[in-house]
């Protein structure tokens, strides 16, 4: 033999071979349990933190980032195509022939060697045996054929089942349609024209019509799944491919535009539905389509499905008032914002750029201090950070509305320096009217040194024992004075600090006990003053009183933690959302549907048609009969089959 | 003709019905029309046809297997008792006698597991004592079972339209309700072929895992609360999911009855039980054909979850944990189907086989919702 050709003929054969298939599958099999175990497609820099910079690489270069879309994956799958086609190429012929033949030139001596075989002894005519037996085998669903052989033995061979055979070639046809239509909507085309130089994925943050022609790909390309952010009022004809880092920016043949976006919500709170009003424009059309779409809903137009896949805000605009927490009056400033833009507080050097970054309407979360409770909704929160000009920020999440905690009412603002950390929330105490004003005049009152000597005097004239000796009452008033600017420059912590520097240490507890008792009674005419000045209602001297002071002192201690000199008070907003749409074009998926009809048919044939044959040959010079029956599948049923069979005939010839 | 010659004529399925048989069709039909009269502005045509599909199947299964006809009868009727009881009015599931401690779908689930519990010491007992009488026993503890799970399902169903008409769902929508069909599944599995191979002795093994199922939904009630019913989120609620799961669970089911059978065959190889339990050849048998029937409606599972995404997300196929994972366990029975029909492969190996693939089945029911996140809205731990 040529040993070219033998040489070619092995390699035909190891392709076809099931050793090569199982080899395949199980090196499938692995690389998708690398692919559910590392998370894919996260952004790169989650992976250089986890995994550092050496095996960053590593695992890159072997594009473990995206398994299913790199290379050698995808060849896997190429060879899984080419091995399983070679198989049905070579089983096909022999499984039409079985499926066809009746087997009905097997030899007497064959049939004698069979493991399932019975003879039985007769009287009756060859005529009359035959006519018996044919009604016996149409009654099992058989089909047969008739042979006279040499010796004069007449031979009835039958078939039953062998539509099974017809199992082994749906299964496998339909692997190669699956994988061919998996293939199909795969980024194949785009793989390829990056190797060539062609096209490569834009990694930059940039506008989309500044995106160069090699990261865009065409109305043409045959298949994709991208995405597209649609704010509402707005439309676009372009949507984004995640690839790796980066993106493609894909065009569309049409545009799509979102008048309405809905969230729908269960009494609980949680989401019930996400809805889409589209409009799609195309000059194909005489008149625009418009329809909604939902969860479980798509809209597919022109081969490109569109789908509801999830949602952000779309440039909500919000009105805030500011307060400098540092100026000693309850004065705020106006500020407009929109998500997603920026905006500027304070002047010169002090500056802080405002980056509004998110806007959520409705926050559901679990108050209940065990967890066990119902979440509910809070309300509307702002998320954004305030950024000084060497680009340090400072990020905050601000609740609109006051949140109830152990039945109090409180504005909560959390604030973090580094995405790692957590929010410290920083809580204000609600005034009688719910709102902020009553801690914003109270702090302004407690920073104005010109306030001090008004506190002092105030607290002298309740407290008998300072009242009537002047001197006494003088020094008194005078350290309340101090205490008070030591307060009003750091809060307890300032304070903690006055006394570390300049009482000894054993006498620090009852100094800190006294000044504690001054700062609260302080607080008491503090914000009465304040009240006044407002003309409201004065405090009474009840524990209501007792907390609220206590929370507002605790809040201003934590202003000169805040970070920033600025609070942001969300006082109006306007809503607008965005909705997340994909779209997709996937020319396989009928491949996919067909391959998995041929799949489900095969199975069934293969697992449940059983194969069975049957020889019964009428043997007039012995008189006798002998029954061979043989499946290609050996198993419990079989063998029942056989023994009923067998016990049958023996009444039926006998 | 004479009558030896008749004898080996086999009826078709529709001679050998009778007039009981009959009557059974009928009356599930009729309660299907009725149910239809009455909710017909709910449903959407799939779900028109799911529940006359649901009506063929049951009268289907019921002329094949009369044991399951009576179970759905009787399910249909303690069911439809026990929503009469409600009376609209949630409050009474724990005022009312009958209901709070029988059949309120809290306490029907409760029952589940313990007769489930008793099942298997019984099964268990049987075996040790060879006592044909206790396996009856057993059995019958186990059909009680399930139908006290089918029926806390049912109830459950109706329950959840009446905490509010938009939150109510199919009780197959969470890892509590589906670790339940789990249950029933594989024990109707296992009743169908205890009844068609005699095979009582295998019972203390399948509902093993069964009862691993129980363990987890008690831990699941008391410790997770997860018992109380949850609105869907959008991405559930669809008809796919009324097929999805429950082809899913057959298959899941299958697995593990085989699992189970293989534990069998392995002890029985090793001459440990031999004397008590079935034949190699019979385990054999039993392990193949339910793995087959795993095998397919497995693939049907896939194929209709593959169906559901690219409706839901946008693509067939998104190589999502819990799809990658499915078609792991497809492969990974592709891969002993193929050894045994191809190679005709037999013996300890692939019982081994099968009772390793439970793992990797329970990692692909389990332990994606548990370790790895994705698509999946459901169940997470
Ligand atoms: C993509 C890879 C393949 C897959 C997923 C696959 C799948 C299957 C399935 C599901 C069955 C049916 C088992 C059952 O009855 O349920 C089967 C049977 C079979 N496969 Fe494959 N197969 C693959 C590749 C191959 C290759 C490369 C060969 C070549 C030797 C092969 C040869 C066979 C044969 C001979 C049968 C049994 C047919 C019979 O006896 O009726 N398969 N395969």
């Amino acid at each position: 033999m040529n040993p070219k050709l033998s040489f070619s003929r092995n390699f035909l054969d190891l392709l076809s071979s099931m050793r090569f298939a199982v080899s395949l599958l199980s090196v499938l099999g692995i690389a998708s349990v690398i692919g559910t175990v590392l998370k894919q497609n996260e952004p790169y820099e989650n992976y250089i933190i986890k995994f550092g910079q050496f095996w960053f690489g590593l695992f890159e270069q072997l594009g473990l980032y995206d398994v299913y879309h790199s290379g050698w994956f995808l060849l896997i799958l190429l060879f899984l195509v080419i091995s399983t086609s070679l198989c049905i190429y070579r089983n096909t012929p022999s499984m039409l022939k079985e499926w066809r033949t009746f087997k009905e030139h097997a030899t007497e001596k064959s049939l004698n060697a069979f493991s399932h075989q019975e003879t039985y002894a007769t009287n009756a005519t060859p005529d009359e045996l035959k006519q018996k037996l044919t009604q016996f085998l149409v009654a099992k669903g058989f089909q047969f054929k008739f042979r006279t052989q040499e010796n004069g033995s007449e031979l009835i061979a039958a078939k039953a089942g062998t539509h099974q055979r017809w199992g082994y070639i749906f299964t496998h046809v339909a692997m190669v349609v699956i994988l061919f239509g998996g293939l199909l909507d795969g980024n194949l085309p785009f793989k390829i024209q990056e190797i060539l130089g062609h096209k490569r994925i834009e990694t930059l943050d940039i506008p989309e019509n500044q995106v160069p022609p090699e990261s865009r790909l065409g109305i043409h390309n045959p298949s994709f799944r991208a995405n597209m952010t649609l704010p509402e009022g707005t439309s676009d004809n372009v949507a984004f491919v995640r690839v790796r880092d980066g993106y493609l920016v894909q065009e569309l043949p049409f545009r799509v535009a979102l008048k309405d976006f809905r969230i729908e919500h269960y009494a609980t709170g949680q989401p019930k539905s996400f809805e889409s009003d589209l409009v799609i424009m195309d000059p194909d059309l005489k008149e625009p389509i418009t329809k909604t779409i939902s969860v479980n809903h798509p809209l597919t137009y022109k081969g490109i499905a569109i789908y509801q896949s999830d949602f952000q805000d779309g440039g909500t605009k919000l009105n805030f008032k500011v307060w400098n927490l540092f100026a000693p009056n309850a004065e705020a400033q106006p500020l407009a914002g929109t998500i997603f833009q920026k905006g500027v507080l304070g002047q010169g050097d002090a500056a802080l750029k405002v980056e509004f970054n998110d806007f959520r309407k409705f926050n559901i979360i679990n108050m209940s201090p065990d967890g066990k409770g119902k979440p509910h909704n809070v309300g509307p929160n702002i998320t954004y950070k305030l950024r000084d000009n060497r680009g340090q920020a400072v990020e905050y999440v601000n609740y609109m509305q006051p949140m109830q905690i152990d039945g109090r009412h409180y504005f909560i603002t959390g604030m973090r320096e580094t995405v790692q950390d957590e929010f410290r929330y920083l809580r204000i105490p609600v005034d009688s009217d719910l709102s902020l004003n009553g801690f914003m005049n109270f702090r302004a009152v407690m920073l104005d040194a010109s306030k001090y000597q008004e506190i002092a005097h105030r607290i002298a004239n309740n407290s008998l024992d300072v009242k009537r000796d002047s001197a006494v009452r003088k020094q008194f008033e005078t350290s309340v004075v101090q205490l008070l600017s030591i307060f009003a420059k750091g809060g307890y912590s300032g304070v903690a600090q006055v006394i570390e520097k300049s009482v000894p240490e054993n006498e620090r507890e009852a100094v800190a006990r006294t000044y504690i008792k001054m700062i609260s009674v302080a607080a008491f005419e503090a914000y009465n003053m304040a009240l006044e000045a407002n003309g409201k209602p004065v405090l009474a001297s009840n524990t209501d009183t007792e907390t609220l002071l206590r929370d507002s002192l605790n809040a201003f201690s934590d202003i000169f933690f805040f970070g920033a000199p600025y609070y942001l008070q969300l006082d109006q907003y306007e809503h607008k959302e965005a909705s997340g749409l994909q779209l997709t074009k996937s020319p396989g998926q009928k491949w996919v549907y067909l391959g998995s009809v041929l799949l489900v048919l095969g199975i069934f044939a293969m697992m449940y048609i059983r194969e069975r044959r049957i020889w019964l040959s009428i043997r007039p010079h012995k008189k006798q009969v002998h029954f061979a029956m043989a499946s290609n599948r050996k198993n419990l049923d079989f063998e029942k089959e056989f023994n009923l069979y067998r016990e049958q005939l023996r009444s039926l010839i006998g | 003709m004479n009558n030896s010659s008749l004898e080996y004529q086999q009826k078709t399925l529709l001679q050998r019905l009778n007039s009981q048989d009959w009557l059974y069709a009928i009356v599930i039909f009729a309660g299907s029309i009725f149910a239809y009269t009455k909710y017909a502005q709910y449903m959407d045509i799939y779900e028109t046809v799911f529940l006359f599909g649901a009506a063929a199947l049951a009268s289907y299964l019921g002329w094949q297997w009369k044991t399951l006809g009576k179970l759905v009868l009787a399910v249909g009727v303690i069911s439809l008792f026990s929503i009469s009881l409600y009376d609209g009015d949630q409050a009474r599931a724990t005022q009312l006698f009958l209901l709070k401690f029988l059949i309120s779908s809290q306490s029907a689930i409760m029952w589940m597991n313990v007769l489930f519990v008793l099942a298997m010491m019984v099964y268990w007992f049987a075996l040790y004592k060879r006592s044909e009488f206790a396996g009856k026993f057993a059995s019958a503890l186990t059909w009680s079972a399930v139908l006290f799970g089918f029926v806390g399902l049912m109830v459950r169903w109706y329950e959840s339209y009446l905490i509010a008409p938009d939150v109510g769902h199919i009780p197959i929508s969470n890892l509590y309700e589906v670790f339940i069909l789990f249950c029933l599944i594989t024990a109707l599995l296992y009743l169908h072929y205890e009844q068609k191979l005699n095979t009582k002795q295998l019972g203390g093994f399948v509902l093993l895992v069964i009862n691993a199922a129980v363990g987890f939904i008690l831990w699941y009630t008391f410790d997770r609360q997860a018992n109380h019913i949850q609105p869907l989120v959008p991405a559930l609620q669809s008809y796919w999911m009324k097929i999805h799961v429950p082809a899913n669970f057959v298959g899941y089911g299958a697995f593990s009855l085989a699992a189970m059978v293989a534990a069998a065959y392995l002890l029985v190889n090793k001459g440990v039980l031999s004397s008590r339990l079935p034949s190699l050849d019979v385990l054999d048998d039993l392990m193949y054909k339910s793995i087959a029937v795993g095998f397919a409606f497995f693939t049907i599972a896939t194929i209709l979850g593959a169906m559901w995404a690219a409706e839901a997300w946008g693509g067939y196929w998104s190589w999502d944990p819990k799809e990658t994972w499915a078609l792991i366990v497809w492969l990974n029975y592709a891969a002993w189907l193929h050894l045994r029909m191809v190679k005709g492969l037999r013996g300890p190996l692939l019982a081994w086989w099968a009772l390793i693939g439970l793992l990797v089945t329970t990692f692909a029911f389990l332990g994606v919702n548990m370790f790895l996140s994705g698509l999946h809205s459901y169940g997470t731990l």
